[in-house]
């Protein structure tokens, strides 16, 4: 499995070989069963995903008392939301503001706030982005083709315990009066994660 | 461990490529994984951290070049085998050998969504916190050979202790098997120029989070 990418294409027969001794193995050891295993992929293919997360962000840009209370203890203001994958102890959220914008990496390895955005995309996962967010954010952001002010503050968060981060982004103007579910239309997975910016009203009229 | 999985502020990797519309999975073998390993955490199989560092001891060059997923079979089968819970004979023959070891539970449809619920984290704490909100702590300049939540590009530097997060179970010591051995935990913000000097862009600041032994006053 390791590997060799000039093996054209045997790579992948040889991991799909391996993974499935092993899950054949844990069965039949009577560790796992797979019938569990094909719901838990059901669910992430279908139930759990940066919707979740939108319908957070978006609660809180519609209802300020539900903003504060998720800055104040995202775990406990997500938990009342009811989403299928039940959030843990330890997320927190942080709020971008004109002055300031915020963007969440995992250095070591992938630490991501699935209960509210899914699974992480393979970029974020991939040594360019757990590289350089630390040290070149803004040139991050470029690769992004996002672009902010030279003197807004930019705060990087490295996951390097069990919280898990996920960033209120600032709500484009031109939005008042929105229901919640228009306005999460608005909200993309790259925003919640820092490295993007809310949709503007025209992108998704 | 100095290891490749540290990549914080290492240069020559390129951009960041986003690949639009990206699918939860882009084979069906990645799915499996995904599941086995929630199926095995939940049985008590093995801890998140000894999952990790199973990953930082891939040679790095398989690091590097092996995909996502693939990262994440080869660490749950060296979990597999170091945690006695099939060998490497079986795992080679694709068919169970011998009977299994007695995990504490097992993860059923019936039960799937506590499968997929993060277990918390916190701790009974074991003495009063050292640092507050505002004290300036020092990264220590630690380099453990074995498993730690402390990245190489802090060690050493200066920040400022942003929030306190109460006990944590100690990744150090639970990924060696050595149990919780809590400890607090805290935010530590670091000045982008405190770590990648003076040229650097003055409205960068970059926080990690930091478990009290990791940590000494400044």
């Amino acid at each position: 499995m390791a590997a060799d990418h000039d093996h054209h294409g045997s790579e992948l027969s040889d991991t799909q070989l391996r993974v499935r001794a092993l899950e054949t193995v844990l069965t039949e050891k009577g560790y796992i069963d797979p019938a569990a295993l094909d719901l838990i992929v059901e669910t992430y293919e279908t139930k759990v995903g940066p919707h979740n997360g939108a319908r957070v962000i978006a609660r809180a840009w519609h209802d300020p008392a539900f903003k504060r209370a998720l800055l104040e203890d995202g775990s406990k203001a997500v938990r009342t939301m009811g989403h299928e994958s039940r959030v843990g102890d330890h997320l927190i959220v942080v709020e971008n503001t004109p002055h300031l914008h915020n963007m969440v990496v995992c250095t070591l390895c992938s630490c991501y706030p699935w209960e509210v955005l899914g699974l992480p995309p393979v970029w974020y996962k991939s040594a360019p982005y757990r590289s350089r967010a630390v040290k070149d954010p803004r040139g991050v952001l470029a690769d992004f083709g996002v672009k902010l002010p030279n003197e807004t503050q930019i705060r990087v968060w490295d996951s390097t315990s069990e919280n898990r981060y996920m960033v209120l982004p600032m709500r484009p103007a031109g939005t008042e009066g929105w229901s919640e579910e228009r306005l999460a239309k608005l909200v993309t997975r790259d925003c919640m994660i820092g490295t993007g910016l809310a949709r503007e009203p025209q992108e998704i009229a | 461990m100095d290891g490749i999985h540290d990549m914080g502020g290492m240069d020559g990797f390129g951009k960041v490529e986003p690949e639009p519309n990206e699918p939860p999975f882009h084979e069906p073998w990645e799915g499996r994984v995904l599941a086995m390993q929630r199926a095995m955490s939940y049985a008590g199989g093995w801890y998140i951290d000894m999952s990790r560092y199973a990953q930082e001891r891939l040679p790095p060059p398989v690091y590097l070049t092996a995909t996502y997923y693939q990262r994440w079979a080869l660490a749950m089968e060296r979990n597999v085998i170091e945690r006695g819970l099939a060998d490497a004979a079986e795992l080679a023959a694709g068919h169970a050998l011998r009977p299994g070891k007695s995990l504490k539970r097992k993860l059923t449809p019936a039960i799937v969504g506590e499968g997929m619920t993060r277990g918390s984290f916190y701790r009974q704490a074991q003495g009063p916190a050292s640092f507050k909100a505002g004290d300036r702590v020092r990264a220590k300049n630690i380099h453990p050979p074995t498993h730690t939540r402390l990245p190489r590009y802090v060690r050493g530097h200066v920040g400022v202790i942003d929030l306190v997060h109460g006990c944590h179970a100690f990744p150090d010591t639970v990924a060696l098997d050595q149990g919780d051995k809590p400890q607090w935990l805290y935010t530590v913000v670091f000045d982008g120029r405190e770590l990648w000097g003076p040229d650097t862009d003055p409205t960068l600041k970059i926080s990690v989070d930091a478990f009290e032994p990791y940590l000494e006053p400044a």
